[in-house]
């Protein structure tokens, strides 16, 4: 679908969050000079065309008691990417499955999987579980845990100021 | 502390709010709960930083938008300099230390693939690093919804 420039004052307003009061989408559309219909009908096609993949709670998995993660990195040949992907990406451990580019000589890896759990040893039996059930253990790969966290905000899009992952 | 009541909001409306007049009592009719003490609660869990956000979560690509995953290989001793530099960028955001030889992995998101190259730029200008960009070619599962 097209995203027109009204869209794009609906999805800045709701930058900061959708107001916590009985009518939220009226009191989203008053700071805009939009009615509350006009608003609903914006969002409602904006989340059927996929452009609002989630609409809801959006919560620090950190806070929320997952303590450990690891971005689980895969060299997988290319004619198995796709196929590998797939699989890896309906796993139950796997939160994010995304193919992206090696950049050799530094880089050896094409497949990225993100894997939360609630400390280290979690997450470790989770990748050795997965690895041996799928049967990808033998393809060179490596976890990458997270030691800090600077900064964890949704990317934000649109004017004045923006809110995407 | 988060309750049973806490927990099974934050399971149940990880997506699929309702876009209505009154959503909040909508939803709170599937949880048992009323209107105001559903909006209390979740003003309560975003207060205490459980939630980061209450509002959607976008597909970048849809409307132009452009996204990518960096890595930079940062020395120890200049670490947190370079975390600050990298994430006073609007457009950092998230930024993770992971422990490997390339230590520091950011997503920068802005509304055109250009601005994210200016980005890139601009942090290896401004560090003397090199960076590493790895934009998703194929997207295989997001689901990242946790439970409770």
């Amino acid at each position: 679908m097209d995203v027109s420039a009204r869209d794009l004052d609906v999805l800045a307003a709701l930058g900061d969050g959708l107001p916590l009061c009985r009518h939220p989408y009226a009191e989203l559309g008053a700071g805009i000079g939009m009615d509350e219909g006009e608003i609903i009908d914006r969002l409602t096609r904006l989340r059927q065309a996929g452009v609002i993949r989630r609409f809801g709670i959006i919560v620090r998995h950190h806070e929320l008691g997952y303590r450990a993660n690891a971005m689980v990195v895969w060299d997988v040949p290319d004619d198995q990417v796709a196929e590998i992907g797939q699989r890896l990406g309906r796993c139950p451990e796997v939160t994010l499955c995304y193919r992206r580019p090696r950049r050799l000589p530094d880089w050896p890896y094409n497949l990225f999987t993100m894997i939360h759990g609630k400390d280290r040893p979690a997450v470790e039996a989770a990748i050795a579980l997965m690895a041996g059930r799928e049967g990808v253990g033998h393809l060179p790969h490596q976890p990458l845990f997270s030691l800090r966290r600077f900064k964890q905000c949704g990317a934000r899009y649109g004017q004045p100021r923006q809110a995407a992952e | 502390m988060m309750d049973d009541t806490d927990r099974a909001i934050i399971n149940a409306l990880q997506g699929g709010f309702p876009i209505s007049e009154t959503p909040f009592a909508e939803a709170g009719l599937a949880l048992g709960l009323s209107e105001d003490e559903l909006i209390s609660r979740i003003a309560a869990l975003r207060q205490s930083g459980v939630l980061s956000r209450f509002g959607p979560l976008y597909n970048a690509d849809r409307f132009g938008g452009h996204n990518t995953l960096v890595a930079m290989a940062v020395p120890v001793d200049r670490f947190d300099q370079v975390a600050a530099q990298v994430n006073a960028f609007a457009e950092v955001a998230h930024n993770y230390q992971r422990d490997h030889h390339f230590n520091m992995w950011f997503v920068v998101a802005a509304d055109s693939r250009a601005r994210v190259e200016q980005v890139l730029t601009e942090v290896q200008a401004m560090t003397g690093l090199p960076v590493h960009d790895m934009p998703k070619l194929t997207e295989f599962h997001i689901g990242l919804k946790f439970e409770a």
